[in-house]
């Protein structure tokens, strides 16, 4: 049983210097409780990719064609209420530069509350709890403290734990993972990559990685797509991409990663 | 022999606060650094952001002085290499006068001209651009061709010693190992020695053939790449390669 399934997405910008298609007619589907990796260069389109999921390409950029189906329903052509139901809520997505997902001028517990009750109102007290729950979930060892921290008083790794508890803080049924530890030391990489293996497991989410890495989708994704230029150029089990590549673009790819191994 | 040697060097900056900027405590960015970098070699210092390699890469190339200890170079033929090839180059000048610019700079100095354009050209072929390059702009490159032009620029002047700090960082792997690639060519033609700066201990393994760990200013172990590698001493070091994840992961 497929949770997404993508068809034939293409994305379009205008711009001055004529129309590029970043996303030039893609296909993959999710299965229900797997990690589905999306991996390519820099520019290839994954992050559009993610954002075309939530709906949130924003104008000169726009969806030309395709369809998005979400548990059998198409999200491109839902209408807004249904979209503030899906968008961080069934759907929540974690990005790559956690500074850029919290705005500095609040505290993290009260982003984190404010994105429950959206979609869920309730009593302050009551979605503290829930707050303080999720933060513990993410293994912040001073969640009370950095209930109220505000985002700039928490290291990279720590405002990357905060992100993933606010975006499983709504129970979502498809997490998407845009370079999640791109911008961390190795270190702490491993440490957050650790902490997602295990929710991901515990919760039985499903899940779209996104990554240039070639070792974290080895590490992390059941099945992987490979990604060039705005099209898909290879996808199978991650063992099988990585083991025997077909495209020469995937073998490219993986003869330099192994060069750097 | 030796090309450069440090000792016991040191560097603290003011850590400052608030609406008055008052000092409230220093970062030891170097704490008492030794070590020797032989002709000809390829030397990688490595660790996470914040532990002090640019702040120790910068001591050695002379931008910055040191709190105490010693810095010695037996060579002025020096050149750096930075991470960012978006920052480190003028976007006014054309590739030709940024080229041109370090060669009319020590031809000053040394008080005779070179034929300039010759030396462009011979220094775009090392790198690997073509000669339309030379009217372009900085921002009609990509970024592995911008770090080829700053490649070009250092190499220019005939260095003996570069300091390459993070050069492939910012670029995607298939582009990063072109660069590498190309840095190492250099070692074998034209005898340059380079202290090797990354956070990624893979770069450092490809490009090296001794390197340094350090942490929190201080180096916690130093050795051949190889042995280093295989028989990490210090745990911070056998926590860095633990952490690296590598395709061949998979399955296990
Ligand atoms: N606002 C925009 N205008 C024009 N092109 C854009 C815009 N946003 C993104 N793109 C282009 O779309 C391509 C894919 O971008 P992105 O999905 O962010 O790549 P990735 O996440 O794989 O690095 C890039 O080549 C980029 O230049
Ligand atoms: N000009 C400066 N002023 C204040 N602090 C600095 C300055 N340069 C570096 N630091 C501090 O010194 C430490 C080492 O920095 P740096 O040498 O840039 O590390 P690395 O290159 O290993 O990431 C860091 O804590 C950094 O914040
Ligand atoms: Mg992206
Ligand atoms: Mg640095």
């Amino acid at each position: 049983m497929d949770i997404l399934s993508v068809k034939d997405l293409r994305v379009q910008f205008d711009t001055p210097y004529g129309v590029v298609r970043p996303i030039d007619g893609i296909n993959f589907d999710i299965r229900k409780g797997e990690v589905f990796g999306l991996i390519g260069e820099s520019g290839c389109g994954k992050t559009l990719t993610a954002l075309s999921i939530l709906r949130l390409i924003s104008p000169p950029g726009k969806i030309t064609s395709g369809s998005i189906l979400f548990n059998g329903k198409d999200i491109l052509v839902m209408n807004e209420k249904s979209l503030r139901d899906i968008r961080g809520s069934k759907i929540s997505m974690v990005f790559q530069e956690p500074a850029s997902a919290f705005n500095p001028v609040f505290t993290i517990g009260y982003q984190i509350s404010e994105a429950i009750t959206a979609h869920n109102p309730m009593a302050a007290w009551k979605v503290k709890d829930i707050v303080m729950k999720f933060l513990r979930k993410a293994q912040i060892p001073d969640s009370h403290k950095v209930y109220a921290d505000y985002p700039h008083q928490l290291s990279g790794g720590m405002k990357q734990r905060a992100m993933i508890a606010m975006a499983l803080a709504n129970s979502p049924q498809l997490l998407i993972l845009d370079e999640p530890t791109t911008a961390l030391d190795v270190t702490t990489q491993a440490q957050i990559l650790e902490l997602l293996e295990e929710i991901i497991k515990r919760e039985n989410l499903s899940v779209l990685f996104i990554s240039h890495d070639f070792g974290i989708i080895a590490k992390m994704c059941d099945r992987v797509a490979v990604m060039n230029k705005g099209k898909i150029v290879e996808f199978g089990d991650t063992k099988m991409v990585i083991g025997r590549p077909k495209d020469p673009y995937t073998i490219a790819l993986l003869e330099s990663v192994k060069a750097l191994a | 022999m030796i090309l450069a040697k440090c000792e016991n060097v040191r560097k603290e900056f003011p850590i400052k606060r608030g609406y008055l900027q008052d000092t409230i405590g220093a970062v030891k960015a170097v704490d008492g650094v030794s070590l020797t970098i032989n002709k000809g070699e390829a030397f990688g210092l490595v660790g996470e952001s914040g532990c002090g390699k640019t702040t120790l890469g910068r001591i050695i190339l002379g931008v910055i002085k040191p709190d105490a200890g010693s810095v010695e170079l037996k060579t002025t033929k020096l050149q750096a290499v930075f991470q960012d090839p978006y920052n480190s180059l003028d976007p006014k000048m054309r590739v030709c006068d940024i080229l041109a610019e370090g060669l009319v700079l020590k031809a000053n100095v040394t008080g005779r001209m070179t034929p300039i354009r010759e030396k462009v050209r011979e220094a775009l072929d090392l790198v690997k651009l073509p000669e339309s390059a030379l009217m372009k702009f900085p921002h009609q490159f990509s970024g592995g061709e911008r770090q080829r032009i700053a490649i070009a620029r250092a190499i220019i002047t005939e260095p003996e010693f570069i300091v390459c700090d993070e050069p492939v960082s910012s670029l995607d792997v298939t582009i990063q190992l072109e660069i590498l690639n190309l840095l190492k060519d250099f070692r074998r033609k034209l005898g340059i020695t380079y202290l090797f700066i990354s956070h990624d201990l893979r770069v450092v393994k490809y490009m090296c053939d001794r390197l340094a760990v350090m942490r929190q200013g201080r180096i916690v172990e130093e050795g051949d790449v190889d042995n280093v590698y295989n028989r990490p001493s210090h745990p911070y070091t056998k926590l860095l390669l633990s952490s690296i994840l590598s395709v061949g992961l998979i399955g296990q």
